[in-house]
Formats: structure tokens, C-alpha cells, sequence
């Protein structure tokens, strides 16, 4: 079979770069590849089912705490079980097993362009480790939002994030008090008020855009719109289900709200949703989307008619994801250049250990890797994600460091490799002519592979 | 040979960049006066590491974490009759001694709450809000620095360009990496295999025209020293922050960042968890001033942290986050020797909101002081664009 440079195309840029005999797998069907992978029902794997979600995390995290006063108490009557104790229930072990079982699923999934699209939504609605307790949370959003609605509408995916405990605790909506509602004007002596900072992230960077049209009086409406919005067992809702969606009503600002000119009638949790469906259709949304999605798939210039056209297909068909991915696949654009994406930190990562089929016995390397690099997962460090171009990611001693992660890859998997059989098959036709002479003369295994993955064309996508 | 051209060409993306080293700076324009930033990140215990040790209500606030008075057992190291440096800040000391450490206390950014996060964001946006700016302060001044715009440029000795640092000037950063050093003979290969990429090539040279500057820091030594930021990294950072700072071609501002001050439970008093924090602390200074030989002449370093911790001990051996804090200007520019503090006492009745230490200076009178008398930053560029909104933390006398 001839390969061509559509299937390394899909494979390495829709994709996460393939693995050894994915281009065969792929042959003159990339298109048809892809598409199978949108029509899937959701991405989650058995193995993430049992990561901890958000119950489980806020459960724990109670526990933990207790612990360690327990700990900071008696100090020398610390036991064996004890410190195992705290080592269960510490948020930093529930993010290291999200973030290993990631990676993992990374390398070895078999639908790397729906895996891609779950990376992509995650940094859209972008968590950060903020604080300890964001340390517990950050994985769940994906694992309990983002994955089950990859392939529904777009609205169900943004009900879904806005929703879930770990964006209401890490943009602050679970201490955001209507300054009329129930409960704040039974606490006079209190100060109380909204906290609008998951308003304006989800008008910002969530739905409309930076220059989507909305103004500060929008949010500061959206933001009371949604108070009451919060999470069981924290602030208010400390007697609930612990870790759940839970509308209080007490909190919430009473009266109608007026958003982007349109005015929603008192409805307690069915107002902010309302708005939100709106959001979810907007076409300053679309073109938000569109743009971004071009930008992460195509080119770090979006050109207009790749994205009029997405946006397009994203209100016609009411947010339906699907869709919008197909018209991703079907843009001439995102065929034409080979490597037209400088690869982030882990892409490059996830590529690398895709190309060399290679899973470390330590799983503790994906996360040194990923920090070498600097891309830790759900670390953005902002709301606003990790950027997704070349500018942001290109720089002298990032490159430096990119190449010493290939010369650790490579002494990882050692003499064994056969570098110019994994060259072929995970670049294919790309494969440049001075990069093969470079690995054909490499003096060791080892070396060629540091080459392969140092290489131009495996740095970009 | 890294250009001056090519480093612009680059600049914009250095800027953004969460990892970049490789932009560093030409410190072609006027004056050689280097300016080093320490931020202490997670609050640091202020009362801890300059006790007020002749203030009545010192010992019965601060319960077992309180130290002797000087010359006792464990006690402090007396700067004056109020004031004395922790034990482990032993070459602070003697920095104080010769005139080259100014100690400021009841020290406080505007921010009034008690979170780490937005804490940090406005010590380093320099706004108000802890969402005033998405720029740091450190950035916009150096586009106000005397000499032509973008001639000054500064480095962080971190992974990603931390805020106080990035926005629209060029800035670059460094830090140690924790993979192993890459064979000079696969490195040789790999040029030769960039040869026809210009891109790719020229990123390579700038990247090991970047690594010489750094000095001889051998990577195999830097491996496994801990996470950025971490302690164990400081003696690295430090002698690379020398070593870019002391280099002909090399940036005049540096910043540091430690992590680890808080200290919510088992603190230590003479001995213990923070004790460490301080001793790396003034060792790495002590450090820092051998590195830069003849030019911690022409040095100014400031030490601070986001907001200081309770005056009192709490339940848990340790202190909780709390308003006030101490902090350090030191450097062979420095007229120090002195604490500056307009001290507001420990009673109850003193405290900010009955718990804090009540500042009484602010904190960016400091960083103005220091950015207009020693960097030659104009007092217009600092009340406009670098600290809006601070007309009140004045420019001081006699500290640089």
C-alpha cells in the first residue's frame, strides 16, 4: 500500500501522532478514519470510569485535611497508617492518577483525533491547580464533563462544564451571593455579594469571545443570573451531597436579568440555563469556536474562509459537535501544508511516545516530562488555557530542552530501536530526505532516535 | 553569534512565552546598575525572620515561636534595640553590619485579603485588583527605562516567564532543565540535520549561544535538585542568575522566586522547617554576592513576599496568613544598615483586624524607590504605566 501524505496527515494532525503500523491502518481512508471516530458516543475509557470525580475528590479532601490537623497536633505519634493515610486521600495523588491515566490513554488510544478533541475542550474550559483543593478537581471536569458530551451539541457540553463542581470552585461562583437573595439578607451583618468571575469567563473565554459584544453590565447580570450555582458540601452548601451540582435557592438573586438586550424572567436555576442556551448559540460563540478550532487544527492564522465557514456549520446545525469536527475534516485547508503546527510540549510527548510505542514501568516520567517542558497537565496557570501557536510555544531554550527529551526518549528505550523503521513509520512519505541520511549515519540505535524525534518534521504537526 | 537583530526578530514570542530562555538581553544601553528581584512565594512569616524582639507584647504573641533576645542561646542577631534577624540570617547580618542590607518591616502590597493567588497576582501587576493588569510592573518598567526602548532587557530564573515579568517588553527566562545533558556528538548531528531548516537552525544557535551565558552549569548536576522554585534549586538559580547578570552581552534585571513559606503548622523558632527556608535564603544571597563580584557594586536586590502571616502562633505550631510582613533591600548600592519601619506595635488593639501585623509602609514605595533612584526609571513612567494608582507609596530618600 502506498501511503500518502493525507494519512500522515490525519494521523499526525488530527491525531497525536502515529504510532508504529497506524498509517498502514489508515491506508487511503484517512477521512473515513476520522469520521468513525466523531460517531462514537462518548470518550471514556473502562480505566478512567474508576478515576475519582468530584464526589469522590471533595470526600477525600475533607479527609485529608483532617488528617494532617490530626497530624499537626501530634506530631510524633504519627503511625504507619497514618501517613498512608494522608498519601491516599492527598490531592496531589488524585492528580497524579488523573494525569498518568491521561497520558497514558494518550499513547495508546486507538481514536487519537477524538482524544484530541478532549484535550482541545479541556483547555477551552481550561481549570487550573490553583490550590490544593484544585489539585483533587482539575481531572474530573474532563472525566465527568467534557468526555460523556465530546460528540453531543455544544450546548450540552457548556451546561455540563458550568455545572460541574470543578469550574464553580476554581472560578469562585460556589462563594458568589445574590445581594437580594434569601440568605444574604438574613446575614445583614456579613458582607455578601457576587463574585462575577465565572460570568466573565464563560461571556470571555467560554462562549463569546473577548470581542464578542458583551459589556461589564452583561456579566455582572450573567454572574447574578447564575448565583446559587454551587457545589454541596462547600460555603453555603455545606450540608448537601457533598461534591454535586447543588442551585441553592437562598443564594440566588431574585428579579429578571437583562443579557446582550434580552430579558430572563425570574427562574431561579432555569434563568441562568436559558442564557446560557442562548450563549450556546450565539454567532459571536460560533466564530469564537470556529476560530479556535481552525487555529488548533490548521494553521495559527485562521484564515476567514475557514472559519466563516465552520461558524457556519456550527449555527446551521444548532452546536451539533459533530458536524462542526466533519467540517473541520472536509476543509481543503487542513490538508495542504504537512507541517503546518509547531507541536506544544505535549504533543510533542504524547507523539514521541506514540512513535517509539513506548510505555514507561514509572509512570511519575510522564509527569517529569511534561513539567521539563513546560506543560504540566491542567497547570495553564490562567482561565484563558494554554496558548495554541507557535509564537507562544517556539523559543531557543525550549527548543534546547525539547531536544534533550529526545536524547532521554531515546536512552529510554534503548539499543533495541530500530530507527529508521520507526523514522518510516511514523512519518511516512513526510520524512525528509536529510533527516533519513541523518538517522541512516546515526552511530548508535540510540542516537538515531534522538534524531527522529529531534527532527523538524516530527517537531511540528 | 546571537545578534542583536535576531534577538528582536524574536522578541515578540519571548515575550508570551511560557518557556523561553532563549531571549536574552544586551546590556548595551546606559548604566550598569543591576536590579535583582526575590519574590518569597506563599507569605512569609515576617515576625519570624526579623523578630521584634523589644516590643513588650513580642514574646506573649508569638508564644513558642518567640526567640531570645541577642547574646541568649538561640537568639536573635540584634540590629537594634526593637529589631533582630532570625539566627539562620547569619550573612544577612553581617550584610547589615557593613552597610549593605536594609531591613523594612510592617511592610504591605495594598491587597487586604488573605489569598496566596490574588496576592501574588497584585504584588507582581502592581495595580490595585488582582486582576488590575495582566502585565507585571517589572515588565512595563522596562520599557520606561532610560537608553532606547527595548535596549534593557531582563531575565527570570524560572521555567515560564513569571507575571511580574511578562507583557509586551521582551523578557526571557531559565531554568536548570532535568533531563539529562545531550551528547556533544548527537548535538553535532543535530545541527547538521537543521542545516537546511532556518528556522530550526537558528533557533539551535540561539539556544547555545543562551547556554554558554549561563556559565559552566553542567546539567548533569542539576538533575533531580527539585521542582522550580524549589529550595534545593536556589544555589543553581543563583549562580546562574550571577552569571547572566555578569555576562558582557548579558541582562541587568533578574528575577527569583522561592516557594515554601507557608508555614500553617510546625514552623520551627531557632531550628525547623522555616529556619531551612532562611537559611537557603541568606546562603544563596551570600551567594549571589560572590557571583556578581565587582558588580554587587552596582547591585540592588529586593527581597518580599505576597502578604506576611499572624502575629500570633496558632493551634498548629505554625501561623496563618496575615497582612503585614518584613522585607530586604540589600546590594552594594544599597545605603543600608538600618530598619525601616514606622513600627506599629503587637497589642491587640494595634493589629490589623486584631491579628495581623498593621502595615505601615507600603510596599511599592520600595520597588519605586529602587526602579527611580538606581535604575533611573522616571517618576512619571512610574505613576502612569508601572504602578497607576500609587501616588501614595512615594519615592524614599536615602536608600539607593
Amino acid at each position: 500500500m502506498i501511503i500518502k501524505n493525507d494519512t500522515v496527515i490525519a494521523a499526525n494532525r488530527f491525531g497525536l501522532g502515529a504510532r508504529p503500523g497506524e498509517l498502514d491502518y489508515i491506508g487511503d481512508g484517512p477521512r473515513e478514519w476520522l469520521s468513525s471516530q466523531i460517531l462514537k458516543d462518548s470518550a471514556l475509557s473502562g480505566a478512567m470510569k474508576k478515576l475519582p470525580g468530584s464526589i469522590s475528590a471533595a470526600r477525600k479532601y475533607v479527609r485529608f485535611i483532617k488528617l494532617q490537623k490530626d497530624a499537626a497536633r501530634q506530631a510524633d505519634a504519627r503511625s504507619a497508617k497514618h501517613e498512608l493515610n494522608m498519601r491516599d486521600f492527598s490531592p496531589y495523588t488524585i492528580y497524579r492518577h488523573h494525569a498518568v491515566a491521561r497520558a497514558i490513554h494518550a499513547i495508546t488510544t486507538t481514536d487519537p483525533f477524538l482524544e484530541r478533541l478532549v484535550h482541545f475542550w479541556s483547555n477551552h474550559f481550561a481549570l487550573s491547580t490553583t490550590n490544593r483543593r484544585m489539585f483533587g478537581l482539575v481531572g474530573s471536569l474532563e472525566i465527568e464533563a467534557i468526555r460523556p458530551n465530546i460528540n453531543r451539541s455544544f450546548y450540552e457540553l457548556l451546561l455540563a462544564v458550568e455545572q460541574h463542581p470543578a469550574m464553580l470552585v476554581f472560578l469562585n461562583n460556589d462563594q458568589s451571593i445574590g445581594p437580594d437573595s434569601r440568605i444574604a439578607k438574613r446575614q445583614k451583618h456579613r458582607k455578601t455579594g457576587i463574585n462575577e468571575n465565572l460570568g466573565r469567563e464563560t461571556l470571555e473565554l467560554h462562549t463569546l469571545g473577548v470581542n464578542g459584544g458583551y459589556t461589564q453590565a452583561d456579566v455582572i447580570e450573567y454572574a447574578k443570573a447564575i448565583t446559587g450555582w454551587g457545589v454541596g458540601g462547600l460555603g453555603f452548601d455545606r450540608k448537601r451531597a457533598m461534591g454535586k451540582f447543588y442551585f441553592n435557592p437562598g443564594l440566588h438573586e431574585p428579579g429578571s436579568r437583562t443579557i446582550l438586550g434580552k430579558v430572563y424572567p425570574e427562574g431561579g436555576l432555569e434563568q441562568g440555563e436559558a442564557v446560557l442556551r442562548d450563549l450556546a448559540r450565539h454567532p459571536a460563540t460560533a466564530r469564537h469556536i470556529a476560530t479556535k478550532l481552525v487555529r488548533h487544527f490548521i494553521s495559527d492564522k485562521p484564515t476567514a474562509a475557514c472559519v466563516d465557514r465552520l461558524a457556519r456549520i456550527f449555527l446551521e446545525s444548532g452546536g451539533h459537535l459533530p458536524s462542526v469536527y466533519q467540517a473541520l475534516i472536509d476543509t481543503r485547508e487542513a490538508w495542504q501544508e504537512v507541517r503546518g503546527k509547531y507541536k506544544t510540549p505535549q504533543d510533542l510527548i504524547y507523539s514521541a511516545f506514540r512513535a517509539l510505542n513506548y510505555l514507561p514501568h514509572n509512570s511519575n516520567l510522564f509527569l517529569r516530562d511534561f513539567n521539563a517542558l513546560g506543560q504540566s497537565p491542567w497547570k495553564p496557570g490562567s482561565p484563558a488555557g494554554w496558548p495554541d501557536t507557535e509564537a507562544a510555544w517556539a523559543g531557543s531554550d525550549s527548543l534546547y530542552a525539547r531536544l534533550q527529551f529526545a536524547g532521554e526518549m531515546a536512552a529510554r528505550t534503548g539499543s533495541r530501536a530500530e530507527p529508521e523503521y520507526l523514522a518510516a513509520s511514523a512519518l511516512g512519505p513526510t520524512l525528509s530526505n536529510t533527516t533519513m541520511k541523518a538517522i541512516r549515519r546515526a552511530e548508535s540505535a540510540e542516537q538515531g532516535v534522538a534524531l527522529l524525534l529531534s527532527s523538524p518534521e516530527f517537531q511540528r504537526r | 553569534m546571537v545578534t542583536r537583530r535576531r534577538l528582536l526578530q524574536t522578541t515578540l514570542a519571548g515575550a508570551l512565552l511560557p518557556l523561553v530562555k532563549g531571549r536574552l538581553a544586551f546590556a548595551a544601553g546606559p548604566g550598569e546598575e543591576r536590579f535583582v528581584l526575590v519574590i518569597l512565594r506563599g507569605a512569609m512569616d515576617g515576625l519570624a525572620a526579623v523578630p521584634a524582639y523589644g516590643d513588650g507584647n513580642y514574646a506573649g504573641k508569638r508564644g513558642s515561636l518567640a526567640l531570645p533576645a541577642p547574646g541568649a542561646a538561640d537568639g536573635v542577631l540584634g540590629l537594634d534595640s526593637l529589631f533582630g534577624l532570625h539566627p539562620a540570617l547569619k550573612h544577612f547580618h553581617a550584610l547589615y553590619q557593613g552597610g549593605e542590607l536594609l531591613v523594612a518591616h510592617a511592610v504591605a502590597t495594598p491587597y487586604r485579603s488573605r489569598s496566596h493567588f490574588d496576592g501574588q497576582k497584585l504584588l507582581e501587576n502592581g495595580t490595585t485588583k488582582p486582576l488590575g493588569a495582566d502585565t507585571g510592573w517589572l515588565n512595563r518598567a522596562l520599557a520606561a527605562l532610560p537608553g532606547k526602548p527595548g535596549d534593557d532587557e531582563a531575565i527570570a530564573l524560572a521555567q515560564a516567564v513569571p507575571l511580574v515579568l511578562y507583557g509586551k517588553q521582551p523578557a526571557s527566562s531559565w531554568a536548570p532543565s532535568v533531563f539529562r545533558a545531550l551528547d556533544p556528538l548527537t548535538l553535532a548531528r543535530i545541527e547538521q540535520m537543521y542545516q537546511p531548516d532556518p528556522f530550526f537552525s537558528g533557533q539551535l544557535r540561539d539556544a547555545l549561544e543562551v547556554r554558554k551565558m549561563a556559565g559552566n552549569l553542567d546539567d548533569k548536576h542539576m538533575r533531580d535538585l527539585g521542582s522550580p522554585g524549589s529550595l534545593g534549586q536556589l544555589p543553581t538559580m543563583v549562580k546562574a542568575a550571577a552569571s547572566f547578570l555578569t555576562d558582557p552581552g548579558g541582562p541587568r534585571i533578574a528575577v527569583l522566586q522561592i516557594g515554601g513559606w507557608d508555614t500553617h503548622a510546625n514552623q520551627g523558632a531557632a531550628d525547623g522547617y522555616l529556619a531551612g527556608h532562611l537559611r537557603a535564603l541568606d546562603e544563596g544571597m551570600q551567594m549571589l554576592k560572590d557571583g556578581l563580584k565587582e558588580a554587587w557594586k552596582k547591585t540592588a536586590v529586593i527581597i518580599v513576599s505576597e502578604f506576611g502571616r499572624t502575629a500570633a502562633v496558632n493551634g498548629t505550631r505554625g501561623t496563618d496568613h496575615g497582612t503585614g510582613s518584613a522585607a530586604f533591600v540589600l546590594g552594594g548600592a544599597v545605603k543600608g544598615g538600618r530598619v525601616l519601619a514606622d513600627w506599629p506595635g503587637l497589642a491587640t488593639k494595634d493589629l490589623y483586624q486584631g491579628r495581623d501585623l498593621q502595615p505601615t509602609l507600603d510596599m511599592r514605595s520600595l520597588f519605586k524607590t529602587v526602579l527611580n533612584r538606581h535604575l533611573g526609571v522616571p517618576e512619571g513612567a512610574l505613576e502612569k504605566s508601572v504602578f497607576p494608582d500609587s501616588k501614595s507609596a512615594g519615592i524614599l530618600d536615602g536608600i539607593v
